[in-house]
């Protein structure tokens, strides 16, 4: 199994960073155009929850990303050390926002289980959160004749 | 990300270019709110042709517009929008509330 693991502290800058290089991380596998905008939507979405949410916008807030392949499975874990999800279940509801102020459309977890296979999220209130997802790639080599 | 505005008699034409994220999105808001504030235009035109990344900020960053143009009884149209942005858009329900055109021109007419 290969993989790579990167710390980020909770910058809105590291977003646009994060997506590129899981992106050349996923890109041994192959993938579609399709599926590789979707890998890099699902760590956006994680990771910027990680900013605004677990840190409230506070940038010293440190974020775990490991993207690890295993066959054509690749596996993304974002973590972060913050304030934690009371109601996971609550959260992941479509259109859900804590902060519709913040022009929030409530959109994120539906947008990761959308675009991945599977999607787990652990939290601790107080600790933190571990968003887990994992997507298996370049399905089409399978049939693909060259 | 650049966001470039063109007034014309219909509407304002808001061109985007590079990423619309949650970073990029405060650049979006800024810079279309600042226009819109000036009452000259009631009429958005959105063309996202040169649009490569967008995610949830972006959802709710238009939704924000849209509330405000909506306000002022004025309309918003989209153009250029490649598969991965209408899918984005879809999930969000920007599509329902939302006409899409092929490209600015008839974005354009539409508002006529
Ligand atoms: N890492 C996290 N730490 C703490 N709370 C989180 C975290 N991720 C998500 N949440 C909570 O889950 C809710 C739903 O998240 P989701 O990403 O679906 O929507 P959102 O971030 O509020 O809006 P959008 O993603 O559309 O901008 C958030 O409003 C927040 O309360
Ligand atoms: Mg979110």
């Amino acid at each position: 199994m290969n993989y790579m693991k990167m710390e980020i502290p909770a910058r809105s800058e590291n977003e646009s960073f994060v997506r590129v290089v899981v992106a050349a991380f996923a890109a041994r596998l192959d993938p579609t155009l399709e599926e590789l905008n979707e890998v890099k939507t699902a760590v956006s979405e994680a990771v910027t929850n990680c900013i605004i949410h677990a840190y409230d916008n506070i940038e010293e807030g440190i974020i775990m990303i490991t993207v690890s392949l295993d066959g054509n499975k690749l596996s993304l874990e974002i973590e972060d050390y913050g304030k934690g999800i009371m109601d996971i279940e609550q959260a992941r509801e479509p259109l859900y926002t804590e902060k519709p102020e913040l022009e929030r459309a409530g959109m994120g977890f539906s947008i990761m289980e959308n675009f991945m296979d599977e999607l787990f999220v652990e939290s601790v209130p107080g600790k933190g959160t571990r968003v887990t997802m994992i997507r298996t790639l370049g399905k089409k080599h399978t049939w693909d004749s060259h | 990300m650049q966001v470039k505005l063109i007034r014309r008699k219909n509407g304002l034409v808001v061109r985007l270019n590079g990423e619309l994220d949650h970073h990029t999105a405060t650049v979006f808001r800024e810079v279309i709110d600042k226009e819109l504030s000036k009452n000259l235009v009631h009429n958005l035109v959105v063309n996202f042709e040169n649009l490569t990344f967008m995610d949830s900020s972006g959802i709710g960053a238009i939704l924000g517009r849209y509330r405000q143009v909506k306000a002022k009884g004025g309309k918003m149209v989209f153009c250029g929008l490649s598969e991965h942005i209408k899918k984005i858009m879809q999930l969000g329900g920007l599509l329902t509330i939302i006409p899409v055109c092929s490209d600015e021109n008839k974005a354009l007419a539409s508002l006529l």
